[in-house]
This record gives C-alpha cells, sequence and structure tokens, in this order.
C-alpha cells in the first residue's frame, strides 16, 4: 500500500494559501505517492477540486476522515490544537511550524509521537535552496510589499513628463536585503520608481546594485552578518548611526518597505513616530516585519493605518494574498523535500523514518516520531571557515614579525614530562661528565638558547638571507684547521710521533672549503640584501 | 697574543654574530646585521692567526689557503643567479661538512691532542671527535645529493628503495657499534678502522637520506642540512675545546633546526614524516585518497593573454601568488613590470608568498626582491588571506599545491590540513600553468574547476610577456 499524503484545507482566516496544486499532485501521484486533498482546499487559491482530481487526486468531503487515513500531512501554517487532535497518532506532518516561537505547539506534536518537518528550519546551504520555503514566500512577500505600495501612493512610480506636467519618479527606500528585500527592490525598480537600500550585512551591497538599487552605507565600522547569513543583533553605537541614516532618508523619499527581521527575536524598532512624523505627506510604509511586532514604532500588524497622513501597511499575510503563486511555489518545494527523502531512504517501505544524517533533513526536522530535536546543530558550512581560520592560526599566529613562536604554553603534563627529562639528562651528565667538559656545555646549552631567541624574530621574507648568512657563519669550522694547521710543537712531549704534514695538509684543504663558504656566504648575503628595498 | 686576549677576540665575535642574527629580524637592519657578521668572522680568524695556538711557520700556508678560498667563494657569489640560489646555499653546506670531516680527521691523528687527558675525558674528546666527523659526514653528503636535486641534475622524484627505513636502522646500528670500538681503540692506528668505515656509512646515509625525500620537501631538507652544517661545527668545537666553535656552531644549528620547523608547520606535516621522505607515494593515486567527495569535477575555462590583461585592467585590487614554475621561467622581472603598470593605474597590487613556495625558505621574497619588488607590497600567507573575498583578481603563477582547496575542503586529501593560500576566495583567480599536470605533491587541485577560476595555460615567462604588452597598448 502506498503511503498517503493528506492536503487539508487551511483553517487560519484569511489563509488562502494551500499546501499543493495540481501540477505537483501529478508528481507526487508519479512517485508512488496517494494524494487526498480536502474538498475546497485550494478555492481560496483559485483552484478547483476538479483541478485536483483531474492531477489525479482524490478529494475527501470529510475533514477527520482526510486527517486519518493522511500518513504525512501537508499544510502551510501550523496546526492549531483542533487539527493537532485530528493528526494520526505517529503520523508526519509537513508545515510551518516556527519552533523558537512556538514550543507549546511543539509539545502538543510530542505529545502524539509525530515526526514534524518544519518548513521554516530548512538550514541555509545551497544544496536546500530549492526547498527553502522561506525564501519564495519572502520574495513573493517582497512582490507584493510593493503592489500593496504602490495601490496607496497616490503618484506613479515612473518619472515622466507628460502634456500635463512633469511626473517625479517616486523613491523607495528599502531597509533589509534578504530575500523580500531584494524582491521589493526589483519589483520596485520594475516599476521605475528610484531605489534605495540598507542592510547592515555589508556584503549584500552588490546584491542591491545587482537589483537595480543604489546601497546605502550606514557610517560606522561593524559586521552584520550572522550564523547562516541572517542578521544579527548590532551594537548600540551602529544603531544611533543607522537611526541617523534612516531619519535623514524618510524625510527624503516616498515609500519605505521594511524587512529586517533576526531570527527568534523581536523584530528590531528602525522607523520612529519621529521619522513617519517627517515623512511627506501621502506617503507610505510597508512593514513585512509586522508579524513579528514591526519594523515601524506606529504599525498596528494586520492593518493598514494612517498616522502623520502616512499609509502604514502592517499586513502579516503579504503571500497569502498572492494565493496562488505562493502555492504553487511552496507546493513545488514540498515536493523537492519529498524527494530528498525518497532519496535518502527516509520514505522507504510505506514508513517515514527520517535519516538525521542528511544535514538538510536534519535541519528540518523539529520532532523525529515524538522526540524534539529542535534546534538543530549548528550548519556545517557556516561553522567550518572560522573553525579553518582557528587552525592555520594555531599553526602560526600572526605577531609583529612574521611567524610567531609555536603558539601558547605546552600543556602542564607534557612540559612536566620535557623537563623531568631534561633533568635526569643534566644529572647523568653532572655525574658522569669531567668538569672542563662541563664548562663548554654550559656555553653549548646557552648559545642554543640564544639562537632559538634571536631567530624566531627574523621576518621570513628573509629567510633565504638568514640560511646563506648562517652558512657564512658556520665557516667559523675554519678556526678548528687554522689552531691544528702550525701549534707549537715545543710543548709536546718528545716521545709522541706526530704526523705534522698529513694535519697541515688536512688543515689547508679544511681551510681552503671553510674559506670558500666564508667569503662566498657573505658576499652572496650581501648581494641579497641589498636587493630588499622599499 | 695571549690566551686571555684572544679569548676576550672570541668572546667580541660571539656577540657580533648574535647581533648578525639578530639583525636579520628587519629587512632595513639586515644589511648591517651581515656586516656585523663579517666583521665577527674577521676578528674571529685573525684572534686565532694571531693567537697563541698558531706559529709562524703556518702563516704562510693559511695565507695561501684563504688566499684562494676567498677567491673561488667571491668568484661563486658574483655569478650566482637569484635563481640558483637554493644550489648555492646546498653547495656551501656540503663544504662545511667537508670542512668539519677533515678537521676530525686531522684532530684524530694527532696524538698530541689527547696525550694529558685523564681516561674519562680522553673518552668524551673521543665520542666528541666521532660525532664530529659523523654530523660532518652526514651534511656533506647530503648536501651534494640536494644541490644534484636542486640543480636538476639529479631527478626531483623521492627515490624509495625496498625497506628503507630497515636500511636506515642498520646504519645506525653500525655507527653505534664502531663508535664503541672506537672508544675501546688505543692509539690512532686500531681507531682508524672504525672511523673509516663510520664515515662511509655516515656518507651513504647522508646520501641515502635525500634521495629519497621529494622536490616538494626541499626547503625542509635545505634548512636541516643548514641545521646539521651548524652541529658539526658545535661538535669540533667541543672536539677541540673552542668556545667559539661551540657557540656559533649552536647558533646556526638552532637556527637552520627552526626554519626546518617552520617549513613543516607551513606544510602541516611532522619533521619525522619529512625526513622518512616519500611524499604522496604513501597515499596512492591522488583520486583513490579522496574518494567520491574529493574527485574535483566540473569544467576547466582556459583564458586567453589578452582577457587576462583585462581583468587585470578593471580590477580594483590584486593578488599575486608566486610559486616555483616562476622561479623556473625567471618570470619575476616580468611579473614586477605587469606590477608597475597595474600600480600606476591605481590597481592595488599585492604578494601572497606561501611559507614554503618555491625551494627553500624565502625563496620567492630572494626572487621578487631581484626584480626590485618593494617588501612593503609582499606579504605572508597569514597576512593576506582574510583579504581574498574583497579582491578581485588573484593571479597563481606557477604554484599549485600551495593553493590547493582540497587542503580545507577534503579531510581525505594528502595534504590535508596544510595551510594555504585561499586564492578561490577572491572574484576571479587565474592559474598560471604549463599544463593540467598536478603538483608535486601529487594531488589533483579542485581550484581548477572552480566556477571563479581561469586557467591561462602556457609557460608563465611568455604568457606574462603577452599579458603585460596587451595591458600596455
Amino acid at each position: 500500500m502506498a503511503l498517503t499524503i493528506g492536503v487539508p484545507r487551511e483553517v487560519q482566516p484569511g489563509e488562502k494559501r494551500v499546501a499543493t496544486v495540481p501540477e505537483v499532485v501529478a508528481k507526487l501521484v508519479k512517485q508512488g505517492f496517494r494524494v487526498a486533498v480536502e474538498a475546497g482546499a485550494g478555492d481560496a487559491a483559485q483552484i478547483s477540486d476538479d483541478a485536483y482530481r483531474a492531477a489525479g487526486a482524490e478529494v475527501v468531503a470529510a475533514r477527520a476522515a482526510l486527517w486519518s487515513q493522511a500518513d504525512i500531512v501537508f499544510k502551510v501554517r501550523a496546526p492549531d490544537s483542533t487539527e493537532i487532535g485530528l493528526l494520526r497518532e505517529g503520523g508526519t506532518l509537513v508545515s510551518f511550524i516556527w519552533p523558537a516561537q512556538n514550543p507549546d505547539l511543539l509539545q502538543a506534536l510530542a505529545a502524539k509521537k509525530a515526526t514534524v518537518l518544519a518548513m521554516d528550519s530548512v538550514p541555509r546551504i545551497s544544496r536546500a535552496q530549492k526547498l527553502d520555503a522561506l525564501s519564495s514566500m519572502a520574495n513573493i512577500a517582497g512582490y507584493r510589499a510593493v503592489i500593496e505600495a504602490a495601490h496607496h501612493f497616490g503618484r506613479f512610480f515612473t518619472g515622466s513628463i507628460t502634456a500635463a506636467g512633469k511626473v517625479p519618479p517616486a523613491k523607495v527606500f528599502v531597509i533589509g536585503a534578504g530575500v523580500a528585500g531584494l524582491a521589493a527592490i526589483g519589483t520596485a525598480t520594475g516599476l521605475g520608481a528610484i531605489v534605495r537600500a540598507n542592510d547592515t550585512r555589508p556584503e549584500v551591497a552588490d546584491q542591491v546594485k545587482s537589483m537595480g538599487g543604489e546601497f546605502v552605507f550606514v557610517d560606522y565600522q561593524e559586521e552584520g552578518s550572522g550564523v547562516g547569513g541572517y542578521a544579527k543583533v548590532m551594537s548600540e553605537g551602529f544603531q544611533k548611526a543607522q537611526r541617523e541614516t534612516f531619519a535623514q532618508q524618510a524625510k527624503d523619499v516616498d515609500i519605505i518597505i521594511t524587512t529586517a527581521l533576526i531570527p527568534g527575536k523581536p523584530a528590531p524598532r528602525l522607523i520612529t513616530e519621529e521619522m513617519v512624523r517627517s515623512m511627506k505627506q501621502g506617503s507610505v510604509i510597508v512593514d513585512m516585519a509586522a508579524e513579528q511586532g514591526g519594523n515601524c514604532e506606529l504599525t498596528v500588524p494586520g492593518e493598514v493605518v494612517v498616522r502623520h497622513g502616512v499609509t502604514i501597511i502592517g499586513y502579516a499575510d503579504l503571500p497569502s494574498r498572492l494565493a496562488k503563486q505562493a502555492s504553487t511555489l511552496y507546493a513545488t518545494n514540498l515536493l523537492r523535500l519529498v524527494e530528498d527523502m525518497v532519496k535518502t531512504k527516509s520514505i522507504d517501505n510505506d514508513a517515514v523514518n527520517v535519516d538525521m544524517n542528511d544535514e538538510v533533513l536534519r535541519g528540518t526536522t523539529v520532532i523525529d516520531k515524538g522526540q524534539v530535536t529542535w534546534p538543530p546543530p549548528p550548519p556545517k558550512l557556516s561553522a567550518a571557515p572560522p573553525a579553518a581560520a582557528k587552525a592555520a592560526g594555531a599553526v602560526a599566529p600572526p605577531k609583529a614579525h612574521g611567524h610567531g613562536k609555536p603558539s601558547g604554553a605546552m600543556p602542564p603534563a607534557k612540559a612536566a614530562f620535557v623537563f623531568g627529562v631534561g633533568a635526569l639528562l643534566f644529572l647523568l651528565i653532572g655525574a658522569y661528565a669531567p668538569h672542563s667538559f662541563l664548562g663548554h656545555f654550559t656555553v653549548f646549552v646557552l648559545a642554543c638558547f640564544v639562537g632559538y631567541m634571536v631567530v624566531w624574530n627574523v621576518t621570513p621574507a628573509l629567510h633565504t638571507p638568514l640560511m646563506s648568512v648562517t652558512n657564512a657563519v658556520s665557516s667559523i669550522i675554519a678556526i678548528g684547521a687554522l689552531v691544528q694547521i702550525a701549534p707549537d710543537l715545543t710543548q709536546i712531549s718528545a716521545d709522541l710521533t706526530r704526523p705534522n704534514e698529513w694535519i697541515r695538509w688536512l688543515s689547508v684543504a679544511a681551510i681552503v672549503l671553510a674559506t670558500i663558504n666564508m667569503f662566498g656566504g657573505f658576499a652572496v648575503t650581501r648581494r641579497m640584501l641589498e636587493m630588499f628595498r622599499k | 697574543m695571549s690566551i686571555s686576549l684572544s679569548t676576550v677576540f672570541y668572546l667580541g665575535a660571539t656577540i657580533l654574530f648574535v647581533l648578525c642574527l639578530g639583525g636579520l629580524s628587519n629587512p632595513e637592519t639586515s644589511r648591517r646585521g651581515n656586516l656585523y657578521g663579517m666583521v665577527g668572522m674577521a676578528v674571529a680568524v685573525l684572534a686565532t692567526v694571531f693567537g697563541p695556538h698558531v706559529t709562524a711557520g703556518g702563516l704562510p700556508y693559511i695565507v695561501a689557503a684563504m688566499v684562494v678560498g676567498a677567491a673561488i667563494g667571491l668568484y661563486a657569489a658574483r655569478v650566482v643567479k637569484m635563481t640558483q640560489m637554493p644550489e648555492l646555499v646546498a653547495l656551501m653546506h656540503s663544504l662545511v661538512g667537508l670542512a668539519a670531516m677533515l678537521v676530525g680527521y686531522a684532530n684524530f691523528i694527532d696524538p698530541a691532542v689527547s696525550a694529558k687527558l685523564t681516561p674519562a675525558e680522553r673518552a668524551i674528546h673521543e665520542i666528541e671527535m666521532y660525532l664530529g666527523v659523523l654530523i660532518g659526514a652526514v651534511t656533506f653528503s647530503g648536501s651534494v645529493i640536494a644541490f644534484g636535486k636542486l640543480s636538476g641534475r639529479i631527478s626531483g622524484k623521492p627515490m624509495l628503495l625496498p625497506g628503507r627505513h630497515w636500511i636506515n636502522l642498520a646504519g645506525l646500528v653500525l655507527v653505534v657499534w664502531f663508535g664503541y670500538r672506537f672508544v675501546a681503540a688505543h692509539g690512532v692506528a686500531e681507531g682508524m678502522v672504525p672511523m673509516i668505515v663510520m664515515t662511509v656509512v655516515a656518507l651513504l646515509f647522508g646520501v641515502h637520506m635525500v634521495m629519497a625525500i621529494g622536490g616538494a620537501d626541499m626547503p625542509v631538507v635545505v634548512s636541516m642540512l643548514n641545521s646539521y652544517s651548524g652541529w658539526a661545527a658545535a661538535a669540533t668545537g667541543f672536539m677541540l675545546s673552542n668556545d667559539l666553535l661551540i657557540v656559533v656552531g649552536a647558533l646556526v644549528g638552532s637556527s637552520g633546526a627552526i626554519l626546518s620547523y617552520i617549513m613543516c608547520a607551513a606544510m602541516n606535516r611532522n619533521f619525522i614524516s619529512v625526513i622518512a621522505g616519500g611524499f604522496g607515494t604513501d597515499s596512492g593515486a591522488p583520486a583513490a585518497a579522496g574518494g567520491g567527495a574529493g574527485e574535483p569535477a566540473g569544467e576547466v575555462v582556459p583564458i586567453s593573454a589578452a582577457e587576462t590583461a583585462e581583468l587585470l585592467r578593471e580590477a580594483k585590487s590584486v593578488i599575486v601568488v608566486p610559486g616555483y614554475g616562476m622561479a623556473v621561467a625567471q618570470a619575476q622581472h616580468t611579473v614586477y613590470e605587469i606590477t608597475k603598470v597595474l600600480r600606476e593605474r591605481g590597481v592595488a597590487v599585492r604578494f601572497g608568498i606561501h611559507p614554503v613556495a618555491g625551494r627553500m625558505p624565502g625563496h620567492m621574497n630572494v626572487l621578487l626582491a631581484e626584480a626590485k619588488v618593494p617588501y612593503d607590497i609582499v606579504f605572508e600567507m597569514d597576512e593576506l588571506n582574510a583579504d581574498f573575498p574583497d579582491t578581485d583578481v588573484a593571479i597563481v603563477i606557477g604554484a599549485n599545491d600551495i593553493v590547493n582547496p582540497a587542503a580545507q575542503e577534503d579531510p581525505g586529501s594528502p595534504i590535508a590540513g596544510m595551510p594555504v593560500l585561499e586564492v578561490w576566495k577572491a572574484k576571479t583567480s587565474i592559474v598560471m600553468k604549463r599544463s593540467m599536470a598536478s603538483g608535486y605533491a601529487g594531488v589533483d587541485n579542485p581550484l581548477f574547476y572552480k566556477d571563479n577560476n581561469r586557467m591561462l595555460f602556457g609557460d608563465a615567462k611568455k604568457m606574462l610577456d603577452e599579458v603585460l604588452a596587451a595591458l600596455r597598448s
């Protein structure tokens, strides 16, 4: 028996989207699934029951029947308490969940031993882009925000010169250049407006430009990228500079579209009442963060209000206002998810066993068979570069002169071992070696230390000269030959026969070799160092 | 000159040598550092020649020998090309090793030296002598082979004899055994056989050790031999009870050791594995190492010299990453010409130097300095790596392993964990290469297949000349 995918009608008031569309139904059926759609599920999105039937879905009139037969339920909005009651014990649910904001919901679903995949928790990595429902919804919302603004704005967007007079172009300021912001920029430029945008993440400046917008920099140095490409909370100093920038823009522009969201936090308050008052009469603000409290102080979530002559749009259901488009994209995202699950054998043998080793599925799954698995470990890709940088830093931490010393102190156990062995060695030498040797030994050990200290300071650029100069210096070995070539023979007792000739010629040879080195080494070092110039 | 006076001169020379190494901490003070070294050497030699150990009878020999040596040395220093610097340094190491050997033998056949020693002192003296000759011999033969490899007279490929570790071990056992015999022997005649056998074994060991090391590990080998030549001098110092030799030997020895350490760290390898040799052969074929994930996939996009010039002209910031290929093609002057043209146009050009680029530590710096590239636009890997994402064009000239992203991305790669220059993070990277062959490590380079990478095939010098011509037109 094939697994049944159930698609109920959305119950939230005003929600017009539906979790699947006929095109996707056909593909799911082809994959071997049975698809059951609640009667009237697609009505609000202008999709008739007949269209579903034609694509191979079964249209079920009774709500309870649909929920009870579905192995996997596709939904848009998170389920309400009635729907949780309808969900089959041990069933699988795929929808938006917002686990951070809805801990109770998570507990209730876990109590049903359900497996829940949250479309809002898809990890932001390249491979998961095809099932990133947040992006596809944000894209629609950004488009719709501009359309809503245009609807409430009493003028053209495009500047033109007509027989009836000159029309100045509308100026649009977009705050937050995420997917929604970029979509808004693109749509507004498409309508002919002059678009400016700002984001706390300076690296998106190029993306803004690519959409035809102009990036407005806040004159303050701080990097605003958080984990997974989302924004993070900024410092007080930055926020002050940012407010000043926004206040300036507010005086100048006709339309402000705010999209600033920080994951799991209330939306930052960016547009003050003061700024609204400074705007021109008839201006429009679209607050796309209304659901999370709004970026504008005067936003009323879900409503359009006029304050100080400025229309403030606080719709929280922008994607739903483009229901057919949103449903199509969302349904495709779900299809990709199902394909991934089939590929990783998460759906196999008519059962759902999510492969928790798959990075994408692991991140998306918030409850696995009644076990809450949210939050997931941080995404690998975003975490890897800083870790790698740290590893590289450990090898050679930056220092005034190039290379650092071997970083940090040794672990105590290792240090103790090294010192123990050293002490033992010294004891042995002290116990057996004659005094005359120890003098030289002292000199030797200290010289090693001096060499160690001095050489770590050498800049890496001069490593070759260092080698050639140490090489030249090591021709000090000539001294060993010099002292042997013609010593004071009178002090040697007469009964020893010394092979004078042999020693002399060996020494002469050694002196020649060492002198080649001595002169050659210093000369070549000099030649090299002459070249190093600013 | 009394003993005390010459000791004081030695002390002065020692201080000068320390200052000499200290001066190299900075290019500005380095010339003075070299001068300190020369003065120190002159003081040391004069104090010895006119000191208590040399009688007037030796002077003619000394002067003659030094004149000959100086003439050869100065001539060599004058004619050597900067690209041949690694060979020259290796060759000079061998001279120190040979000199240490000869001094050791001279000391050994002189019965007067040990006549007045107590038995314990005598044993120590013999060990010192034995070690001095041993280290000298290894340095000598090892450096000769390194010279051969660096100058291309011997293949750069590692020569791997079956059971090579056992051969080395057997050599060591042999050396220790004959060392014991040597110390136990009475008189020169009896000690001669162990001494000669040891010398032969040490020479063979030096040859075998360096033969087994691949071309990419040469920076480590050269600095290691540098270190050995120092230890040889120190051992000779012990033998002759000469503190100056001991101090200088120790300075040079520790300097070389630190350089070897830095080079190993730059390749993320430990010293033993480099010395044991045979890099790239243990891990089998390059593709097998990484498995499915390591197999670079995608297309290689070639680019012409004219297009390269176009990219450079439009860039705001450029980073040049030179490698051994630049040295081989002698392209450093053209590189600087291009740099000059670009800088005149307001393009920020910088050079990124990987610690093991080239065949000896600091090789690239010397070449760029020769081409008169100002050293304040030449940066180390760590200083530049963070800047690649803001860089428009990164040009890799004849380098491969040091820019291989597999070191970071593919844990199965033989070079995994080696710090590399992250050129692939630049908006565009251009790799100049003669062909698609892999680098010395024998590892395929996924960089070549990246979307933002372009390949400029051909001889580096010729291609750069074309780029320069296109830039000027």
